[in-house]
């Protein structure tokens, strides 16, 4: 899917116009092939069903977002992209090698960022990275060069002599991110990279994202912040139930399922009751958010309805999470 | 061909068992070790020294000699062997499964290419090449006490990588198959004790009732006791032979439970 960006100076907080050729390129005419590449994954855990009849492809060179709430089968599938978890049925591509057959060599050309903090904490940063650099093969040689260059990439030049066990949480989730680049590897796992930093972190952690997505590495990033998604990815698939329920870019899905506008109302139960009925009774989907009902597609309401709707309504313009509440049902951060 | 297509066709074909993670594995350990080395290797190298002094000196006031051996001497090369055990055994079990369940560095080297299996080879191949250290501290004290020097005493270490090996290993699959950490209390109290104590290193299995004789003789730590008296005291080579081939076979064994035992915990 390849629609135009409103604002190709990514002026709203979106990536600006370079992402969308980016994914023109990736998308269009099928030049540039898969990176990763599910087919009818299913992954079960006894009578639970973790991952649905996934389908999924990463083009090349492309940030993609895989977006959902908790337990929606990102982390899962993301463990099943490095063989940490066999799937139950389907088949799975990473770099080309069917996984988990050949996932040994998919994984020494991939890096992976994990939600979870698994760094050793009694040893140095510089430490951490030496010991990967030896698990991803990077040549005797290069090796030194490969730690300091990763180092750099995460701003911690200067730390790298400190135990992590006394690195600020930000200082460890940027380690993490160059561990799993030190051996420059094409295709970026990110899983949940900015899960539970504080703003400020965040924002830096984005810049690093933002770095590797410029410098053409393919990265496929699972979050369950939206304005994450919004931000970083190039295409956006939002997860629920172990499946894909759509796919875009997050302006190409912002305007497919919840228009241009949102008009928010507030009030009483009984007030917030009469806007859903209006609304739903002219065709517009609506969503609770709390205390308000929002009416999406606003631009669409034609003036009777308006004007019974009242003028109390509260427009702006609508988001990626518009549309994930309008799909699943369900909320995300 | 697609950039893709050749990068895969390029990419190096990695064979199922390779020596660049148990270098990754080795390079973590001993990075950990040059942190820890002073408080490891008091503990490793005092305590059997207790043991040594306190069974030695202790009995010994009371019993001259066991056979052909003062029981200095015969005490010495049993403590070799619980060394050995205590080495290896405590670190397979702890350490393996506060790095599974509470650091999760396993599952970080995972998604690295490394395969459970080499995992588990280098972190017991670490454990072993430690313990073959640490276990002659016994022999070196007792020299100091009167045991005479031999050529023999050069096989100590090789005899306690073996055993270790196989304890590590068994360490390992413990850990894995344990439901929280404070179920090793059974393992210590069930397996450990027992195998520490029948494995003739205080007094010889001989004395024993006649099951527990033969229990005796299925636990792999006699067959390491007997070795190390073997080669500091003269070796009997088809018996030895016997002896080595029981500790690898153990450890064989080990190696293959514990990879099992792992993959079934580190892969869903």
């Amino acid at each position: 899917m390849t629609v135009q960006r409103s604002d190709p100076e990514g002026g709203d907080g979106r990536p600006p116009a370079r992402v969308q050729t980016r994914v023109a390129a990736a998308g269009d005419g099928g030049a540039a092939p898969a990176a990763v590449s599910l087919r009818g994954v299913v992954k079960r855990f006894g009578d639970f069903t973790a991952v649905d009849g996934l389908d999924l492809d990463v083009p090349s060179g492309v940030c993609l977002g895989l977006l959902g709430p908790n337990g929606a089968g990102k982390s899962t599938t993301m463990k099943l992209l490095t063989a940490q978890a066999v799937p139950t049925e389907g088949t799975i591509h990473v770099l080309g090698f069917p996984v988990p057959r050949e996932s040994k060599r998919a994984r020494a050309a991939m890096g992976v960022v994990p939600q979870q903090d698994n760094l050793d904490e009694e040893l140095t940063a510089r430490e951490n990275l030496e010991v990967f650099a030896h698990l991803y093969r990077v040549p005797r040689g290069k090796r030194r060069q490969a730690v300091d260059d990763a180092l750099a990439l995460a701003h911690l030049t200067e730390r790298q002599l400190t135990k992590v066990d006394d690195l600020s949480g930000g200082m460890r989730r940027r380690l993490l991110i160059a561990r799993g680049l030190v051996h420059r590897p094409a295709l970026v796992l990110l899983d949940e990279p900015t899960v539970g930093l504080d703003p400020q972190v965040r924002a830096e952690l984005w810049g690093l994202i933002d770095g590797l997505r410029a410098a053409g590495t393919t990265v496929l990033m699972s979050t369950h912040y939206i304005e994450e998604a919004e931000r970083l990815a190039d295409e956006c698939a939002l997860m629920s139930h172990g499946r894909v329920i759509a796919r875009g870019t997050p302006a190409s899905l912002v305007a497919e399922h919840a228009g241009e506008l949102v008009v928010e109302h507030y009030g009483p139960p009984e007030r917030l009751s009469d806007v859903e009925r209006l609304a739903r009774g002219a065709g517009l989907p609506t969503r609770r958010t709390g205390p308000s009902v929002s009416v999406l597609r606003a631009e669409t309401i034609p003036p009777s309805l308006d004007e019974a709707l009242g003028p109390d309504g509260v427009r702006r313009a609508s988001s990626l999470e518009d549309v994930f509440v309008v799909l699943t049902g369900e909320r995300v951060e | 061909m697609t950039a893709q297509a050749e990068r895969a066709a390029r990419a190096p074909r990695l064979r199922r068992f390779e020596m660049a993670p148990i270098k990754g594995v080795w390079r973590h350990e001993l990075a950990l070790y040059k942190r820890y080395w002073k408080s490891q290797s008091f503990a490793s190298i005092v305590e059997p020294t207790f043991f040594l002094l306190a069974f030695g000196y202790g009995f010994g006031s009371m019993v001259a000699a066991i056979g052909d051996y003062r029981y200095l001497d015969f005490v010495a090369t049993g403590v070799v062997g619980t060394a050995a055990l205590f080495t290896s055994i405590f670190p397979g079990m702890f350490n393996s499964y506060i790095r599974r369940v509470f650091q999760h560095t396993y599952s970080g080297m995972l998604a690295a290419p490394v395969d459970v299996h080499e995992l588990v080879t280098a972190e017991a191949l670490w454990i072993a090449a430690k313990s073959a250290v640490y276990s002659c501290s016994p022999l070196v004290v007792a020299l100091c006490f009167g045991l005479d020097p031999s050529f023999g005493m050069l096989l100590v270490p090789v005899v306690a990588f073996f055993t270790a090996l196989g304890f590590g290993l068994f360490g390992m699959w413990t850990s894995a198959v344990v439901p929280s950490i404070n179920s090793f209390d059974y393992v210590i109290t069930g397996v450990v004790t027992p195998l520490f104590l029948i494995a003739g290193t205080f007094f010889p299995i001989g004395t024993l009732p006649g099951w527990v004789g033969f229990a005796a003789h299925l636990n792999p730590l006699y067959h390491c006791v007997e070795l190390v008296r073997h080669a500091v005291f003269g070796l009997r080579p088809p018996a030895d032979l016997g002896h080595l081939g029981a500790l690898v076979l153990f450890a064989a064994l080990m190696w293959i439970i514990a990879v099992r035992g792992m993959r079934r915990r580190l892969i869903d």
